[in-house]
């Protein structure tokens, strides 16, 4: 960090000299690499080609940033966005030219779909061969332009400066979300006067709000301290503004009952007693009844997807006020038509509702609160999140989480998954207690992400201890990362729950297709444990219940490997609750008996 | 169903399917426009007609977008449209008083007696006959679209040989205005 200070200084001072008409002239990969340290960017994943060698030369004279390389440009970018969901920084990737953004386009579509500050810098042919099918070019801005909260192409190597500043602002502010910059091999290379890198930014037409409009915060309150069956219902956008202490002490304030959405688990206690579970899909029968029969619905930084109401239809058939706090405006009425919305920054309106309670002198009816935590606690007594131990021969997936979790409540501990039934189970069973500890691709669902975002979690945080949930399936499509952990030493655990099915499919095939599962089962898989030792790690092979916790105690135990654990778990699991698609959200399977 | 007055001459139609010009202050960028219409087309929105020129402010584009779709659907669009980045104002037209002018130029078949009845049809709709060869009129026209629509309707369909329209251009009635 010292020596970025320097670099600071020294800009400061060529900015200084330019007064006596001394103009440093600087190449613009140099350029971008004074940005990079100016905006305080520790790490960088890439994958180097063509287009990018300038850049990489410039990596290679300076040594504030780290540069990591991956196996993969698709890896690339999700280390970087498992690396910006765990520190609120934002995440920066860098490829080539052509496949290399391909190559990019799943990581990139998947920060954008979570919200992700992110900005991704990629290569691209020189300014003169753009439109002529050069070798590895592609339209990167056209391919990257509906996955983006905005591009930008360099054409000239003096606006690299400004564009990095404003691509940097545009991806931290507002509705966070993944920024792409192409640069052109001769703007990379050209010398341009340096003149320092800007301090600050404007934007005519950019200009996010941050505060709340105070009325319709005050229209809030009141319907809110009304409420005979309040409900506060929060999102992933409680954990970008890192709003998750102001949450809690509105939840403690009012005493109301709350639910979290898989992109918001850790935004409020699981352990606690108002938290009821996660709603949706495969949320618990007491978040999903709550959310259909509250009659004030407080919904902060969510945005009411499909996987969380279900069918709109049914949810709209019970009547209830609706609150919505959104930094997007467009998230706002979307799917829900919502009474009373309040665009603003999810901290400052939350600090501003809080504000308001302590001085209003009306309280939440105790009364019709008390009656209605008993109508939840009778939803609550169904534990419908208990499942069939069986005859102790088979692992069960369910008791693997549940089994981590007993280890690691109380540790330093940050849960990785892929997408699939292990990423349901891992939402269920693990309960969060701290924001940004649970990190899984929520709106695209990509397969693979697990270990790349362990390894970028692990690099930012190496000190505590990262897992990685994930299925025999998802593992396989970025499993070469293993190498990469192992070039930068970044020990992860990686707990696969193996059970030879592309589960998910293998349940919605059970459910809807009557059992016919077409191409769902996965034969001729490698051998784990041999392939985790093939790339230098090590590799654990569980089979029985009894082993599950020595073999995940022993993998703790080795701090500084990575360990790969193939657990054998029950091919057949399902997950429970399940609501189907196109029903109502409390139209739930509960169990396999009601299949 | 509901209906709601609209346009110039309050003509009623239903809701649903009301029409929507909307007007959009844009910076002068390459690729502006395709974020406008990717936008249309990845969300599903209609387009009816866009036009889009610079104004007197070389850096800042205007854009007159005709749309429709229900209440719903038109504030999705227009909530989307400000979330652009290169966006700076946005003004559905049709919220208040408006003046809505398209440039429609038609070539026609003007051969005989045609010939006197075509020139006739220019003039009662305002026209104005910009080339001529002995067999046809290229006719130029400028109005609000049903008015151009309604010339097309006039004039026997087998004698259209070439129709090209720009597109509603749109602007507040009044002293409203619509700048940075």
């Amino acid at each position: 960090m010292e020596i970025s200070k320097a670099e600071l200084a020294s800009a400061a001072a060529a900015a200084a000299n330019s007064k006596s008409s001394i103009v440093p002239e600087l190449r613009g990969a140099e350029i971008l690499i004074k940005a990079l340290q100016a905006e305080n960017v520790q790490y960088v994943w890439g994958y180097p080609g063509g287009a990018v060698l300038h850049i990489y030369d410039a990596f290679y004279k300076q040594d504030t940033i780290q540069h990591v390389l991956v196996r993969h440009e698709q890896a690339a970018v999700h280390a970087a966005d498992g690396y910006a969901r765990a520190t609120g920084e934002v995440g920066v990737a860098l490829v080539t030219s052509g496949p290399g953004v391909t190559n990019a386009v799943t990581g990139i579509a998947t920060a954008y779909m979570d919200s992700i500050p992110m900005v991704i810098i990629t290569g691209q042919v020189p300014t003169h061969a753009i439109g002529l099918d050069a070798f590895q070019e592609c339209d990167t801005v056209g391919i990257t332009r509906p996955i983006v909260k905005h591009n930008f192409l360099v054409k000239d190597a003096r606006d690299m400066a400004d564009i990095m500043k404003k691509a940097f602002h545009i991806a931290r502010s507002g509705r966070p979300g993944p920024v792409v910059v192409d640069i052109p091999k001769d703007v990379s290379f050209k010398k341009v006067p340096y003149k320092g890198y800007p301090t600050s930014v404007e934007m005519r037409s950019y200009n996010p709000v941050r505060k709340g409009h105070g009325g319709q915060i005050r229209k809030a309150l009141q319907l809110l301290l009304a409420a005979k069956r309040p409900y506060i219902y929060t999102g992933g956008g409680v954990l970008l503004s890192n709003a998750s202490a102001e949450l809690r002490t509105l939840v403690d304030m009012l005493g109301y009952p709350c639910t979290n959405t898989l992109m918001g688990l850790g935004a409020y206690p699981a352990s606690d007693r108002k938290f009821l579970g996660m709603l949706g899909m495969h949320g618990t029968i007491e978040a999903n009844n709550a959310m259909q029969n509250c009659d004030v619905l407080l919904a902060v930084g969510a945005r009411f997807d499909d996987r969380v109401i279900g069918n709109p239809k049914h949810f709209a058939q019970n009547e209830r006020k609706i609150i919505h706090i959104d930094i997007d405006p467009s998230s706002i009425s979307k799917r829900v038509k919502v009474d009373i919305p309040i665009v603003g920054d999810v901290k400052e309106v939350l600090n501003e509702l809080i504000a308001m309670i302590k001085e209003s002198a009306v309280k939440p009816d105790a009364n019709a609160l008390g009656a209605w935590w008993d109508t939840i606690e009778g939803w609550r007594a169904r534990q419908c999140l208990k499942y069939d131990h069986g005859k102790g021969d088979v692992i069960k997936p369910q008791f693997v989480v549940e089994t981590l979790w007993n280890m690691t409540k109380d540790g330093d501990t940050y849960i990785t998954s892929d997408v699939g039934q292990h990423q349901m189970w891992a939402a269920q069973y693990y309960r969060f207690d701290q924001p940004r500890r649970w990190i899984n691709s929520g709106g695209l669902g990509t397969m693979g992400v697990g270990i790349p975002y362990a390894m970028g979690i692990k690099l930012a945080k190496p000190d505590s201890e990262v897992f990685c949930i994930t299925g025999e399936g998802s593992v396989q499509m970025c499993i070469q990362e293993l190498s990469t952990c192992l070039q930068y030493n970044t020990p992860i655990k990686v707990i696969s729950l193996n059970n030879r099915y592309l589960g998910m499919v293998r349940q919605w095939q059970e459910v809807e297709y009557e059992g016919r599962y077409s191409h769902s089962y996965m034969d001729a898989l490698p051998n784990f444990v041999k392939l985790a030792e093939a790339y230098g790690h090590v590799g654990m092979l569980i089979e029985r219940p009894e082993d599950v916790e020595p073999a995940l105690r022993e993998a703790r135990r080795l701090k500084d490997r990575t360990v790969f654990m193939d657990f054998r778990t029950d091919p057949t699991e399902n997950v429970f609750p399940m609501v189907q698609a196109g029903k109502g959200i409390t139209e739930m399977l509960l169990g396999s008996e009601d299949l | 169903m509901r209906y709601r007055a609209t346009g110039e001459g309050g003509e009623k139609r239903r809701l649903e399917f009301m029409k929507h010009i909307i007007a959009v202050l844009l910076e002068n960028e390459p690729g502006a426009l395709s974020r406008v219409v990717g936008l249309f087309s990845a969300r599903g929105y209609n387009i009816e007609s866009l036009t889009v020129a610079p104004t007197e402010d070389p850096s800042l584009s205007r854009m007159t977008l005709q749309t429709n779709g229900s209440d719903d659907v038109i504030e999705q669009i227009t909530k989307h449209l400000n979330r652009l980045i290169e966006v700076v104002k946005v003004v559905d037209l049709t919220e208040g008083a408006y003046i809505e002018r398209e440039l429609m130029i038609v070539k026609v078949r003007a051969v005989g007696k045609e010939r006197e009845e075509m020139k006739r049809m220019a003039d009662i709709f305002r026209g104005r006959v910009i080339d001529v060869t002995d067999k046809s009129y290229t006719i130029e026209l400028t109005g609000d679209q049903a008015k151009n629509d309604a010339f097309l309707q006039a004039i026997e369909t087998d004698a259209i040989l070439e129709t090209v329209r720009t597109g509603a251009s749109g602007i507040g009635r009044g002293e409203r205005v619509l700048r940075v």
